[in-house]
């Protein structure tokens, strides 16, 4: 944690550095900055998450009185060291290729006896209102963290959904003709002062996917990777797709597909 | 017949890559989604919420222009993106009395708003909310605001360096309306076409980039 705090500190000073011209005239970056130090004084929100999230894990809950203790995330009931890390997969049981919140659902649903609908209800946090599910996944991805990122794809469905996200990566639409593409395509652009990654690199897609679930300071709350990929399509001006939808379990497996072999920094902090 | 002239006239335009563009014929072989393509489609269509509003969906339709740079990734051999570009021209619609330079105040306010047009539950915009041109995402415009993007290139003293005469006027007026009438495929929108901005805030922003007292082209 410790570690994981001073890297922080590191990119928190680059950040710094790089806005650093901007504080005089623009009002917003120093804002951001303030709130930036303000949450890097007592480490990473996310941590408290996490910790509520282990909590949420073993706990006996639901209509039948289970924890999550038994769930199995990919890699056997109960292993989550690096189970993060190699998700999405293709899941016998379901027959489907599954992130880890849509697993987590099924978990859920399976072991403890909730209802979907009831499960997904909060699925991210708003002001006054938390989330199990923000908390459950950033445990499940901290047990990650420090372990590479190893989605192969080699089961033809998982095989299939890196095919499909790369489709839905390209796809433009809507009033501003966006795609994922348009601004992840490319190395080393910028949007206003904002760094973009390229998503078809291994570098891009590395440095994405690997601080995720992450606390977003602008949002004062950690967002999971559903939670992203959602929002960028709401900034592409598209309708939002339903929580857990094969469309974006299908861009997470292209994008972690991409980013296989970059290791784990997560709970991530992020502007 | 139609499978055959439809498989033919792919098999002219395979050839047209290989002959026109050699080093991007092996890049252009497969589109994205390969042989999942129709099925992500279909994917994609059905991850919406079946009760969404008709016109959040309509935002969803792809013209003839996006199928085909999805196609290409972005990247149409040049006979393609020609006729694209021929197609995006048509498109062009000009302020009724004709004048293509405006304000360039108004135009400094349109460059900088990044906000409007966003739908759904989450974070909707509120309705009538300001749609910006928000140039400055990606583009260095004035000199005094540094929070620039670099997607696009620098515009900074555009009408200093290109002038103002009428020919450069129309250009950006068009290009602004209808970026893929000069680049198809390009990454800029099509504020004209898609009505996301009016014509005449498209000759506000076509007054910032080139009168000579704008602060483009001025400090």
């Amino acid at each position: 944690m410790f570690h994981r705090f001073i890297k922080t500190l590191a990119s928190a000073a680059c950040f710094a550095a790089f806005a650093g011209p901007a504080l005089a005239q623009d009002s917003k970056v120093a804002d951001e900055l303030a709130k930036y130090r303000e949450a890097l004084a007592d480490g990473n929100p996310a941590d408290l998450l996490e910790v509520k999230g282990e909590g949420l894990w073993s706990e006996k809950r639901g209509p039948r009185s289970a924890s999550l203790e038994q769930c199995d995330m990919g890699l056997g009931p109960g292993k989550l060291d690096g189970a993060y890390a190699q998700l999405p997969k293709y899941f016998k049981d379901t027959g489907k290729v599954m992130d880890v919140e849509s697993r987590l659902v099924h978990c859920m649903v399976t072991l403890q006896g909730f209802k979907p609908e009831e499960v997904t209800k909060n699925w991210y946090s708003r002001p006054g209102t938390e989330s199990d599910i923000e908390a459950l996944v950033t445990f499940i991805g901290a047990k990650s963290n420090g372990k590479p990122i190893n989605v192969p794809a080699t089961h033809p469905e998982e095989a299939k959904m890196v095919k499909m996200g790369e489709y839905i990566f390209y796809r433009r639409s809507g009033p501003q003709d966006f795609s994922c593409a348009i601004c992840h395509g490319q190395d080393g652009k910028r949007i206003r002062l904002q760094d973009l990654g390229n998503l078809t690199t291994k570098e891009g897609a590395g440095v994405a996917m690997k601080t995720w679930p992450s606390y977003r300071v602008s949002q004062g709350a950690v967002w999971t990777m559903q939670r992203r990929l959602i929002d960028c399509m709401r900034q592409a001006r598209w309708p939002e797709p339903n929580y857990l939808a094969d469309s974006i379990i299908a861009l997470e497996t292209y994008l972690q597909k991409t980013a296989t072999g970059t290791v784990m920094e997560t709970p991530g902090i992020k502007r | 017949m139609k499978t055959k002239a439809a498989s033919f006239s792919s098999l002219v335009a395979a050839l047209g890559i290989a002959l026109a563009t050699p080093a991007l014929a092996q890049k252009a072989a497969e589109a994205p989604g390969g042989q999942y393509a129709r099925e992500a489609e279909q994917m994609f269509r059905t991850s919406f919420r079946a009760d969404n509003p008709t016109y959040w969906m309509t935002r969803l339709e792809q013209d003839e222009t996006m199928k085909t740079c999805l196609q290409y990734r972005d990247n149409p051999p040049r006979k393609i993106g020609e006729k694209l570009e021929r197609l995006n021209k048509a498109t062009v619609r000009y302020p009724v009395d004709g004048k293509l330079i405006g304000d360039w105040k108004e135009g400094e306010k349109l460059a900088a708003v990044g906000t409007g047009g966003h739908i759904g539950f989450i974070q909707p915009d509120p309705a009538g909310r300001l749609r910006g041109g928000n140039c400055y995402a990606c583009h260095e415009l004035a000199k005094k605001e540094i929070a620039y993007g670099t997607i696009g290139p620098s515009l900074r003293e555009f009408g200093k360096i290109r002038g103002k005469d009428e020919g450069t006027i129309k250009y950006v007026y068009d290009k602004i309306y209808n970026s893929n009438a000069f680049t198809a495929c390009t990454n800029m929108p099509r504020f004209g076409l898609h009505s996301w901005l009016t014509p005449e805030q498209i000759t506000h922003i076509v007054a910032f980039l080139i009168d000579p007292e704008s602060p483009v082209n001025k400090d």
